[in-house]
């Protein structure tokens, strides 16, 4: 019996209207007297001097509410407290620090995934014909032939590099495959004026700025002509002249960084942005939201561009993530966000040219996500069939290929032929070839290069232990390598 | 205030000096004294001020430095003064603006990055260390990082484990940083300004209890065109006994110790592994006691104990960590022959330790003692005062405890007789 009472009680208590007459007049004073003091509820200085509007929408709702008639009003208690109706007229809502919002009676979560993905854009279909109805950035013949030979050499050079590691000629290397697209059309899309923070696979930023191979394979080698000095490990390319940062290995920490230069870059006023690359793996970093966040707050004008091509590593983006990729965090941010086909060259070209000008006219951080896979093992020390099968690295490489999209493409255009195909190749890799014996043979930066720019001046302790190692190595002349000048 | 004055000198038992006497003694100080004084806080806000208006590159960045006037009101009036375009208010992430400071240096601004602690920086270290660092190396000269992280380093009062640790180790076995540590009021404005001049990426470790203490500063100091020497050591007082090297505020016991008159002095052992670890123990002092006891005592005009016992002791302070004046240290030590070295920090791969390690490898037959480490206790932070005081070299005097000091002076003494020439 008690037990029903109560029950009794509490639904009772749940059929009642949620402020009894007495409370809602007691509310209305103390409104009043709230708003006769100026003071917003959060009770700070007086952003929203929206207090009275809120004061009369509560008369209104406590005038509709109390003189409904009896039956009505019961029949409104049993369905449904409030009806949505009285919402939308009365536009009730409230003011709380980050602005106003409207209210709901019902409890309604948002779901953690929406019934489709976000769409992903393309232009061009597997058989290089621009889909129907596709709207894209016309692309000049000398545009399109440079960016399809990028593509090319960007591939080759790849491949090359990636023997010369299992070769042992070289201690390490990353390649792009698969990627290529991204690479090289991103690269057209922007002018030499953007900044480039790399993550590490975009090597073809760099070859389509006028990188030579020659300086690619230098870096590799750590010779004496890499613009790096033989401080870093290979595919870790830099090079203030192209506006490209030194790559840099810790994941993620270029995205805080980036909405820092963009910072810089503002204060100068130039027609420029930033562009910062990160993977999929990358957006799980503290780095990815703290540079996202930042970047929307400050007003940064930076271009974020992830590259899911879905291995982290070994890690698949469905143990990386839950969300619907990377696309949908932007407005989690407040940053404006597309997802694009990153094996589609036209595509990825007009998205980035799209977004570059937003971020420059409106300077205003986007986030561009560019489907696509990773062909190649994550580095050389890496051996991808242990985790996955091969017959898919295999379907991407070729089915998917985006070399062999654009290609049809530039080729139904008249652009392009099978013999310049084949005369490009022949002629890369004899040029790679080269490069490769040349710096090889290319003398070691010398002993110097070890103890300079640690400072921008070098110190005093830098300066004795240089001469300390080279007596040391005077006199034991024979325990040191030779191809090292001293 | 009187009350705390009056309770102290009752308590405390500190013997000479009675309630008129101080009073006396702080009028004097307030009133007649001519040179001026500024606190640290002031002369770190009038460097920043300065430098920011000279180079318009500079600008401040980190949590409640504009609005709020800086956590600890470092950065007081500089947002009305420059506008937040150049003192950033920042979300509460170290990652996130240490990693914007250091991609706007990488671009050619000027940052200086604020730690409310920098035990806030480890959130933060792999921007300092991997890309501020190192960024000028491993770009060969192309990246240059011209970037100042400075805030209160080392232990407060009453704020535990995660607010105490001091980082002058650890920053300071990095290359391609600067660390400094400054004392006094000129230590802080020379250096500062030395810090944010500087192109290559500065820790600038500064300590919460200093900021409210007043030096006596020179007219030259005040000038906006100063800044100190970033690697130079300052002997803040010379002697022949014993060389004392300190940073920070552990510079003011030193001298405190040097200068001090009291009949207690107290070395509890602390045992660390193998290695003793003396606390140096004078007057007992909690925080308020601290502030009381420098407006009562100017340590500059008492003789102090090892003066009585007939020592003289050379006090170093570092200013540097990195590049560390190991010139000037081993000179000193080849004049006394003895070292003691202090810091506040754990004693596990510290600065003494270097310090200790420096000397032993350049100036090895100059010593007639092994060399003194004193550090904080090998133990995190505890909150409690009895035990927090206990954690760190304190000046503290009481009857009640062991009394090893006397014996020091003799086993000096016995020392210098023992001296062995080479």
């Amino acid at each position: 019996m008690a037990i029903w009472f109560s029950r009794s009680r509490k639904i009772a208590h749940f059929l009642k209207p949620k402020i009894a007459p007495s409370e809602f007049l007691y509310k209305i004073c103390s409104n009043y007297a709230n708003s006769s003091s100026f003071r917003t509820l959060g009770g700070e200085n007086c952003r929203n001097p929206q207090v009275f509007s809120d004061y009369s929408t509560t008369i209104l709702a406590f005038r509709r509410r109390w003189w409904r008639p009896e039956s009505t009003r019961a029949g409104e208690q049993v369905e449904t407290p409030y009806s949505d109706d009285d919402y939308e007229d009365e536009n009730q809502a409230l003011d709380f620090p980050g602005g106003r919002v409207t209210f709901t009676p019902e409890m309604k979560f948002i779901s953690e995934a929406s019934d489709k993905r976000i769409p992903c854009y393309r232009v061009l279909g597997d058989d290089g014909h621009p889909i129907s109805g596709s709207r894209y950035e016309q692309v000049d013949k000398e545009t399109a032939v440079k960016m399809y030979k990028s593509m090319v050499i960007l591939q080759i050079m790849d491949n090359i590099f990636y023997e010369a590691q299992r070769q042992g000629r070289i201690s390490f290397y990353l390649t792009s495959l698969g990627e290529e697209a991204i690479n090289i059309a991103t690269a057209a899309a922007l002018t030499l004026d953007d900044v480039i923070l790399p993550q590490y696979r975009e090597p073809g930023i760099l070859l389509w700025r006028g990188f030579t191979l020659q300086e690619f394979a230098n870096q590799c080698f750590g010779n004496n002509a890499d613009y790096g000095k033989g401080r870093q490990m290979p595919i870790h390319y830099g090079s203030n002249k192209h506006n490209f940062f030194t790559i840099s290995s810790p994941i993620a920490t270029q995205l805080p960084q980036a909405a820092g230069v963009a910072y810089s870059l503002k204060m100068d006023k130039k027609e420029a942005c930033v562009v910062a690359f990160t993977g999929d793996g990358g957006t799980s970093e503290g780095d990815f939201h703290a540079g996202l966040n930042f970047a929307a707050v400050l007003e940064a004008p930076v271009l974020f561009i992830c590259r899911n091509n879905g291995w982290a590593i070994s890690t698949p983006t469905s143990e990386q993530f839950r969300s619907d990729g990377v696309v949908v965090k932007g407005q989690a941010y407040g940053i404006r966000s597309i997802r694009v086909d990153g094996n589609d060259a036209l595509a990825v070209y007009s998205t980035i040219r799209a977004a570059r000008e937003m971020v420059i006219r409106e300077q205003k951080p986007i986030l561009v996500e560019a489907l696509s896979y990773r062909v190649g093992h994550h580095s050389t020390s890496d051996d991808s069939t242990k985790y996955r099968p091969i017959n898919e690295i295999e379907y991407w490489k070729t089915a998917r290929n985006p070399l062999a999209r654009f290609q049809k493409w530039v080729h139904k255009n008249g652009w392009w032929t099978d013999d310049d195909e084949s005369e490009l190749r022949g002629s890369i890799r004899k040029q790679l070839l080269t490069a490769i014996q040349v710096a090889e043979k290319t003398e070691k930066p010398p002993l110097a290069e070890m103890f300079s720019d640690v400072y921008s001046h070098l110190p005093s302790n830098l300066h004795e232990q240089e001469k300390s190692l080279r007596e040391t190595i005077k006199r034991h002349r024979q325990d040191y390598p030779t191809d090292v000048p001293v | 205030m009187l009350g705390v004055i009056r309770q102290r000198v009752t308590c405390r038992g500190i013997p000479t000096l009675t309630l008129e006497q101080g009073m006396r003694v702080v009028a004097s100080r307030t009133f007649s004294s001519s040179a001026k004084e500024i606190t640290v806080r002031e002369a770190l806000n009038s460097a920043l001020d300065e430098e920011m208006s000279a180079d318009p590159r500079v600008f401040l960045m980190g949590e409640e430095v504009g609005e709020y006037q800086g956590a600890y009101k470092i950065s007081k009036g500089l947002l009305e003064k420059y506008g937040p375009d150049r003192v950033v208010d920042t979300p509460i992430t170290e990652a996130g603006f240490t990693g914007i400071g250091v991609g706007a240096a990488y671009y050619g601004l000027k940052p200086v990055i604020e730690f409310m602690t920098f035990n806030f920086s480890m959130q933060a270290i792999d921007h300092i260390i991997n890309s501020a660092a190192k960024s000028n190396y491993m770009s060969a000269g192309q990246i240059s990082v011209p970037i100042v992280f400075r805030g209160p380093n080392g232990a407060a009062a009453g704020v535990g484990a995660q607010h105490s640790q001091c980082y002058a180790a650890w920053y300071g076995s990095i290359p391609g940083l600067k660390v400094l540590a400054p004392y006094s009021s000129e230590d802080a404005r020379g250096l500062l300004k030395a810090a944010i001049r500087d192109p290559d990426p500065v820790v600038f470790l500064e300590n919460e209890l200093l900021y409210g203490e007043s030096f006596p500063i020179s007219a030259e100091t005040l000038d906006s065109s100063f800044s100190l020497p970033i690697g130079k050591a300052k002997i803040e007082r010379e002697g022949k006994d014993v060389t004392i090297t300190a940073f920070s505020k552990m510079v003011g016991y030193a001298l405190q110790i040097r200068n001090l008159k009291t009949n207690e002095m107290v070395f509890p052992r602390m045992f660390y592994n193998r290695i003793r670890v003396r606390v140096l123990r004078i007057i007992c002092i909690n925080l308020q006691s601290y502030i009381f006891y420098n407006c009562m005592w100017n340590p500059y005009r008492l003789p102090g104990i090892l003066a009585k016992e007939g020592i003289s002791a050379e006090v170093i302070n570092l200013r540097s960590i990195r590049p560390l004046d190991r010139s000037t240290i081993n000179a000193s030590v080849r004049k006394t022959n003895r070292l003691v070295t202090v810091e506040e920090g754990f004693p596990q791969h510290g600065v003494g330790a270097e310090i200790c390690a420096s000397v032993l490898e350049d100036s090895f037959e100059y010593l007639d003692a092994p060399v003194e480490r004193i550090a904080g206790a090998d133990v995190p932070m505890p909150y409690a005062a009895n035990l927090e005081r206990m954690a760190v070299p304190q000046q503290r005097g009481l009857a009640t405890d062991q009394v090893h000091w006397p014996q020091l002076p003799k086993r000096y003494k016995e020392l210098k007789l023992t001296k062995i020439n080479l």
